[in-house]
């Protein structure tokens, strides 16, 4: 068999797998996990910062950590995750077909995915922008001087529509080179096919660092051509398992707020008097029931990644090689997008 | 006279009943086809999915950069796949025409007395045909992306040729505005970023094309190399006797018989080379299944946009078939003429 096909042949055979025994799992995804003692997360080939294997197969990342505070909610153990490498293309019918039980793959939240593919997304977790990443010698220094420009990307996502409408809506005209995969599209950008390379803008400083042969020799500039809000994915139809996929993050970033973190945790369980605080390590009202999960579902989270401050720091922020700046990705309360409603 | 009658009549009952049951064979395989397609529907769209083929009406949103079809964004899906269909035969049909040349050269190479040939020949094939084709394409692509020069300092080989990792610039007829007819030439010219205007063979293009050919050459070769050795001794001999020379024996005796092993075999590899051009999505020429990956990518239509691309490479298959089989009809028995 052509080798190209078999992703593609594997994900119909599925879908098909899924369509003939589709009635049973409906609002069982909870019950599957935990039987199963895993989540299964379907996560990238691996992108710097939001979900990549280290040489010892261990995945971290900002989306990696969501499902890991998932797993310890749930399971009681964040390490409880099988992590499933997804290209562009599998992604969805792999969720659909239920070969995953969420999809923390920096996927955009469009109407037409959240509507028309039988999704909810959950929780922003991270608020991101199409950019251009070009060589330096080209002394460019707007995205409109790309005039007749080739331009670097990759299949089947959002910022090869982007592209698209962006130029066409300014009327310059550019051509763009299309790859399957991440790595020959930058890669390619960088042995010199293309002038300038899009994708999300955390992605292209992530890369900016690690894949060119001299960081200093690029820049990117300074236009966001669209609003990437990546989220968490989970199949409709199945709304404790939704309930429990939206609610895991939105605790770790109330627990920003309430000063909660994987340090003080223990401190605060013994000792906290302040109430949003009790709720969240356990000690006051039980809201683990009402998920299904039990009183201590966020103090487990927490315990296992962080609070999403921490998440940010350690993944994409000055601790890590990406060093994004916090930006749009701050708390509400400090001038950011990042916003839960209240865990009560 | 009486039995022959019937001896008529019982094989003619033999004939119908053959079709009749290939016919029913056909329409159980179509019936079942359908209801596994129809059943996945159904049970996508209980399940909150959109499906359907609707879709190929809507603008696609994306663009494609080559190609003898213009396409842009706000034209529909189905015209993509069209644009994508296009792409994939402008590969294959040259594809295939250089390989049959270069295999068949190379085959007659590996029967050579020549000794430095043959081994030259034998040296190819085994090399290209036990590497994956896909490490080929790749490596092809790198060393294309790293041996020619920045678009930026594109090289002017001829007036109006220019050659970089951009493509192969060169100048091209193009029609006045709104006519169908060239009227004059458009001259590739150097801009800020690389050579544009006139028609352009990107890197894509090349890797693609001449990767299927290299590849599929080394089994072109092994088909020719056992056609020749299938035809008699006796027919050199023959031929030797006549006072043809090699070349002529070659010619007009050898290959034509060869033809006879030779096509159908030569069919198969015609088939696996269109099927393989699929492999152009990793390398980023858009071709059918590129424009697949990014409509599924888009709106999340994998079943659809799949059943689409198996249909047309069956369809794609079946037309390669069907004239390889009527040029083999007409080689089988009388030769090459």
């Amino acid at each position: 068999m052509n080798t190209r096909f078999r992703p593609a042949l594997l994900a119909a055979a599925s879908v098909i797998a899924f369509a003939a025994a589709a009635p049973a799992f409906a609002g069982k995804t909870l019950d599957a996990v935990k039987q199963r003692g895993t989540v299964k997360c379907g996560v990238t080939n691996g992108v710097a910062g939001f979900s990549a294997p280290d040489t010892q197969g261990n995945w971290s990342g900002l989306d990696v950590d969501t499902c890991r505070a998932i797993a310890a909610a749930v399971l009681g153990d964040g390490k409880k995750v099988d992590f499933v490498p997804l290209n562009s293309q599998q992604r969805f019918s792999a969720l659909q077909a239920g070969e995953i039980d969420i999809l923390a793959r920096n996927t955009t939240w469009t109407l037409t995915r959240d509507a028309s593919l039988g999704f909810n997304f959950t929780t922003i977790t991270y608020y991101d922008g199409q950019g251009f990443l070009v060589p330096k010698k080209l002394k460019v220094t707007s995205a409109k001087q790309l005039k007749n420009a080739t331009i670097c990307t990759q299949s089947g996502t959002t910022n090869e529509k982007n592209v698209s409408d962006y130029f066409r809506a300014q009327g310059i005209p550019v051509k763009t080179v299309v790859f399957e995969s991440f790595e020959a599209s930058f890669k390619a950008f960088f042995s010199g096919r293309c002038q300038a390379f899009t994708t999300d803008a955390s992605a292209l400083a992530g890369l900016r660092n690690k894949e060119a042969p001299n960081p200093d020799d690029y820049v990117i500039l300074p236009e966001l051509i669209s609003k990437e809000p990546l989220a968490p994915l989970v199949r409709r139809g199945d709304d404790e398992w939704f309930a429990i996929a939206k609610w895991v993050p939105n605790a770790l970033i109330e627990a920003e707020e309430a000063g909660v973190t994987q340090a003080n945790a223990d401190e605060l369980k013994a000792n906290s008097k302040d109430p949003a605080q009790q709720r969240l390590v356990g000690t006051g009202e039980d809201l683990g029931k009402l998920l299904g999960l039990d009183k201590e579902w966020s103090f487990r989270a927490i315990k296992a990644v962080g609070n999403y401050g921490e998440m940010f720091e350690r993944n994409v922020g000055p601790k890590s090689v990406l060093k994004l700046p916090r930006g749009s990705n701050n708390l509400w309360s400090k001038g950011g997008l990042i916003y839960a409603p209240p865990v009560r | 006279m009486a039995m022959r009658r019937d001896a008529v009549a019982s094989s003619r009952r033999g004939v119908w009943l053959a079709w009749a049951v290939q016919v029913l064979l056909v329409l159980a395989v179509v019936a079942g086809a359908v209801w596994v397609v129809h059943h996945a529907l159904e049970v996508l769209r209980a399940r909150g999915v959109r499906s359907g083929f609707d879709f190929l009406t809507e603008p696609a949103g994306f663009s494609i950069s080559e190609g003898w079809l213009d396409f842009d964004a706000s034209q529909p899906f189905w015209r993509a796949f069209l644009a994508g269909l296009i792409n994939t035969v402008r590969a294959a049909v040259p594809a295939a025409i250089f390989s049959v040349v270069l295999g068949t050269l190379i085959g007659i190479g590996r029967l050579a007395p020549h000794v430095l040939l043959r081994g030259i020949c034998t040296a190819y094939v085994e090399l290209l045909r036990n590497v994956p084709l896909l490490v080929q394409l790749l490596m092809l692509a790198f060393a294309m992306a790293n041996l020619l020069p920045d678009p930026t300092e594109p090289v002017h080989l001829l007036p109006g040729v220019w050659l970089s990792k951009g493509g192969l610039s060169v100048p091209w007829p193009v029609a006045a505005e709104g006519g169908w007819w060239p009227t004059h030439f458009e001259w590739p010219e150097r801009g800020n970023f690389g050579v544009s205007g006139g028609a352009a063979l990107s890197p894509e293009y090349v890797t693609i094309v001449a990767g299927l050919t290299f590849y599929s050459a080394a089994f072109v070769a092994e088909i020719v190399r056992a056609g020749i050795l299938s035809v008699s001794q006796g027919q050199v001999l023959a031929g030797q006797a006549l006072g043809l020379s090699s070349g002529q024996q070659l010619r007009i005796v050898i290959l034509p018989q060869a033809l006879r092993v030779i096509v159908p075999s030569l069919t198969n590899q015609l088939l696996s080379l269109t099927k393989n051009s699929s492999l152009a999505v990793a390398v980023g020429y858009p071709e059918l299944v590129s424009v697949a990956n990014t409509t599924i990518g888009s709106n999340g239509r994998a079943f659809e946009c799949i059943a689409i691309i198996m249909a047309v490479y069956l369809l794609l298959s079946l037309l390669i078939s069907f004239g390889m089989n009527r040029y083999n009809a007409r080689v089988a028995l009388r030769g090459w003429r």
